[in-house]
């Protein structure tokens, strides 16, 4: 019977079956990053063996910086910046907690985004790691030997410091800005009058002498919202490039009503002229307080209040600031290595402009303006543009360089990097990224020389990239060879908190430098004890201060009588050990505050106030020796009032006894 | 109940013998009885009446077409780079729901990027009465069984083709509509020329989205129904041409 259908019908019908079939099968695009040839030996590092770069992750959210080794992708140390971390005391220690300290008062958080490098001759050059806080507005620096925060400093007039802190190409400057525009001077003032009062600031950081750390001078500029800065170098040495975005001067819902315009900003600030107007005394100093926080030799940070800031509007300084249009919201702004070009990284438009400094320049000269924005020159975009990179990816955002003509752009919605070429703005390259990129990085790869081997994927989005872990995931890095022609993916690895940018270099720069213990000879802790013949107990009024040592494997004293509840209790431990890598730790029962970690010949000091009379054990935290369960101690509290004399069992009591009791 | 020509006996070349089982439909008894009946009664050589065979593949069509309203009827997947997982909708006879529980709100979500209206199955005035229609055409394909009317097998896959066309029509239309009338002032991302209708069939790239469209497992229940009736109705026309044929030659 079936003969007897019409064949092309029945023939028709299996092939539209089969053809729908078959394509519904092959809707998927294929493996996620698949791997070729022998990649894991690339990524390899053998036991024992020393990775090739540090990278430094900034830990976004987490407040603080991620140490890593690349290629191997192995974390190595997490350097608390602006959050209290509770693993080591920072923020908590009485020498740590000034660190933190603000003109608003003790922060105990912040987002921290953007490292940078201190660079000599426009090269990192290993000193230093800048970072910025997000959220209320400072910028730490940290030391490259002992991958401490030493210095932390506020920035006034400001909210939302993003566009931070980008460094100068000798460290004469980390710069900040406001993201958020705010009312200057900060004031009790209607949200509706944004348009009026609120303005943006741009500050240029004094960097390069520790412990000097100061706002040298800041700009006063248009309230719209500056998000992210390079400095030039070479031929555009002496200029900062700042992305702006909500040129609509929105104040609510920005997400559309400041993705209004077809084109925000860059705003190009030539701080050698700003240096030049300071110098003649334009502007004016406007009295407002920010804190100075700076760990000196001493090891104990001290917080100091400054007063007092010098602002220049643009009228002050002509010369000084000039707009270039830029499509659309832009978000990251990147000087290529020989400085002549200026990219800017839309997050909504559908090119990636380059703008040409040497351009920008004649455009100046030329006063080739397309009109002034609240006094500030916008220079014509076709007049300072070298060119427009076509079908760069969507969302694209930042762009890093290899030194060998290349440029690498992050595209965070089609979650890619995209390769071009300098000069030609050819794609040449792109790789998938899992998921939604945010900023790349190259070793040196901001820098006037990187080291073009690797680019660093820093992901938003995770997913099913590793077991999965609850609902929150940490955040996903891609180590990509960028070496030849085409790039390749080498590694995934997790990272902790948000990698919002990273900065790496040779390890050779900083490993034969790195301080492995603190000379005990040298501790100017107040509170030190340098020799357990000195270990005590001394009341002064209501505090009692304990002198301890802690050596492999006990603590001295390590029992203590006559505190009463009331009292303010403080350790101040000093590890005695000259050896490296035996830190000690110090915990005691029911004290509300962290721990403290010791390092050798350092002293930390602990705050308690006993709460109920008893008999409290302490102890040593990190696992230092065979008899490191043994390394413990008794403290005991009596009674508001109680008559019980104050002593212990530490060799300087005596002296303290002899002597008529504590001061 | 009358009929005036009997039906063809599958692999036969007229009546078959009074009393012989019939040579296809041995399954339902009732209706294989029911051939017998009409054999014996049967008098006229014309067939209007449908085979046993014909009317139990009518009554499986007929009854399949049930799936669509518990099944999807059809499919849209988004894949994109961060949506691993994968993001899709389904429209369904009387609603249009997520493919997982909150994908619906996730494409709406990501679609106000782009100014595109909110994708609310209320404002679909179709799904009110499309399982009607469906229980409607369901029950008149039962009937073209139960009666075995031959005109009105070619009614019902009349209907039921028509059927899939307007609905395909009406797919186009919607799509159409919330692909292309953006609302441009409250869009975040304005790509000029870039509209976001997904295909009426098969894959498109919608900025970072690309975008599947293809019938869901009670469409494609119902294209097999569908493609069972309309090949009854295509063997029916060839039997009575056939028929026909004979009856002239006689």
């Amino acid at each position: 019977m079936a003969r007897k259908i019409p064949r092309p019908f029945v023939l028709g019908l299996v092939a539209g079956a089969v053809t729908a079939v078959f394509a519904y099968a092959c809707r998927t695009t294929g493996p996620k990053g698949a791997l070729d040839g022998d990649i894991a030996s690339r990524v390899y590092v053998a036991p024992g063996e020393y990775d090739e770069f540090y990278a430094f992750l900034s830990g976004g959210f987490s407040g603080q910086v991620t140490v890593y080794g690349l290629p191997s992708g192995r974390l190595l140390k997490v350097v608390p910046v602006f959050s209290q971390h509770a693993e080591n005391g920072w923020g908590y220690s009485e020498e740590t907690k000034p660190m933190l300290e603000t003109s608003f008062g003790f922060v105990p958080w912040d987002d921290a985004h953007h490292p940078q490098l201190s660079k000599t001759n426009g090269v990192p050059d290993g000193r230093w790691l800048f970072i910025n806080a997000n959220n209320t507005p400072r910028v730490a620096r940290i030391s490259l030997e002992t991958f401490e925060t030493e210095e932390i400093i506020e920035i006034p007039q400001s909210a939302g410091n993003h566009a931070s802190p980008f460094v100068t190409p000798n460290s004469e400057y980390v710069v900040a800005s406001t993201r958020f525009s705010v009312p200057v001077p900060q004031r009790d003032i209607s949200i509706a009058d944004y348009k009026a009062a609120f303005k943006g600031t741009i500050s240029f950081i004094r960097a390069n002498a520790p412990g000097e750390m100061d706002i040298a001078f800041q700009l006063v500029v248009p309230g719209y919202n500056y998000d992210l800065a390079h400095a030039g170098k070479g031929p555009s040495y002496g200029w900062a490039f700042f992305t702006t975005y909500n040129t609509e001067q929105a104040n609510t819902l920005l997400e559309i009503n400041a993705s209004q315009r077809d084109k925000d900003f860059v705003a190009a600030v030539n701080w050698r002229r700003a240096e030049e107007c300071v110098a003649q005394g334009r502007g004016r100093d406007v009295p407002v307080t920010y804190a100075h926080n700076y760990m000196d030799e001493t090891r104990v940070a001290r917080s100091e209040r400054k007063q007092g800031v010098r602002v220049l509007e643009p009228a002050d300084c002509e010369g000084m600031i000039y707009y270039l249009p830029t499509p659309k919201s832009p978000h990251g702004v990147d000087v290529d290595p020989s400085g002549e070009y200026i990219v800017a990284g839309g997050k909504l438009a559908t090119v990636i402009p380059v703008h040409s400094f040497s351009k920008m320049l004649a455009a100046i000269e030329a006063k080739d303006f397309e009109g002034e924005a609240d006094g500030i020159p916008v220079l014509r975009y076709d007049a300072v543009l070298a060119g427009e990179v076509q079908n760069p990816g969507l969302g694209p955002l930042h762009t890093e360089f290899d030194g060998r003509g290349y440029a690498y752009t992050s595209a965070f919605i089609s979650s890619e990097i995209v390769k071009w070429k300098l000069g030609t703005w050819e794609v040449v390259d792109r790789i998938p990224t899992y998921y939604s990129i945010g900023h790349l990085m190259i070793p040196g790869g901001d820098s006037e020389k990187p080291w073009g081997k690797y680019v660093i994927a820093l992901n938003k989005i995770t997913k099913d990239r590793y077991l999965p872990t609850g609902p929150e995931l940490v955040h996903a890095a891609q180590l990509i060879d960028i070496s030849g022609e085409r790039m390749k993916l080498l590694l995934d690895f997790p990272t902790l908190g948000e990698p919002h940018y990273a900065q790496a270099l040779p390890a050779d720069l900083i490993k034969d430098k790195v301080v492995r213990i603190y000379d005990i000879q040298g501790n100017r802790n107040p509170y030190a004890t340098l020799s357990e013949a000195d270990a005590r107990v001394e009341r002064r009024g209501g505090t009692v201060h304990v002198y301890m040592t802690a050596i492999r494997s006990h603590f001295a004293p390590d029992i203590i009588e006559g505190i009463r509840v009331g009292d303010t209790v403080k350790f101040h431990v000093t590890n005695l050990e000259q050896d490296w890598d035996v830190p000690h730790g110090f915990a005691a029962m029911g004290v509300q505050n962290a721990e403290l970690l010791i390092m050798p010949g350092e002293t930390k000091t602990l705050t308690w106030v006993p709460k109920q009379p008893g008999v409290y054990p302490f102890y040593c935290t990190d696992f230092c020796s065979a008899l490191h369960q043994e390394m413990q101690g008794y403290v005991r509290v009596s009674p508001a009032g109680a008559n019980v004399v104050l002593t212990s069992n530490g060799a300087g009591q005596s002296r303290v006894l002899a002597s008529g009791g504590g001061r | 109940m009358i009929t005036r020509r009997p039906p063809l006996v599958p692999g036969g070349d007229g009546a078959a013998p009074e009393g012989a089982p019939p040579s296809a439909p041995v399954v339902v008894h009732a209706a294989a009885r029911r051939v017998r009946f009409q054999i014996i009664a049967s008098a006229a050589p014309a067939p209007s009446r449908l085979s046993a065979g014909a009317r139990i593949a009518v009554a499986v069509a007929a009854l399949a077409l049930l799936a669509v309203l518990v099944l999807p009827l059809w499919r849209i997947d988004l894949e994109a780079p961060q949506y691993p997982e994968g993001l899709g909708m389904e429209i369904r006879v009387n609603t249009i729901v997520g493919v997982k529980p909150n994908d619906l709100n996730s494409i709406n979500n990501l679609n106000h990027y782009i100014g595109m209206k909110v994708i609310r199955p209320e404002d679909f005035p179709e799904l009110r009465f499309m399982p009607l229609l469906v229980a409607g055409l369901s029950a008149m394909g039962l009937v073209v069984a139960a009666t075995g009317r031959r005109r009105l097998l070619y009614a019902w896959v009349a209907l039921l083709v028509l059927f899939a066309l307007a609905g395909l029509a009406d797919f186009y239309r919607w799509s159409y509509d919330y692909g292309h009338n953006l609302d441009y002032e409250r869009a975040i991302i304005k790509v000029p020329g870039m509209s976001y209708q997904p295909p009426l069939i098969g894959s498109k790239q919608l900025l970072n989205f690309r975008a599947h469209s293809w019938p869901g497992s009670g469409g494609w229940v119902a294209i097999a129904a569908g493609a069972l009736a309309s090949l009854v109705a295509a063997r029916e026309l060839v039997r009575a041409r056939r028929a026909r044929g004979v009856a002239e030659a006689a």
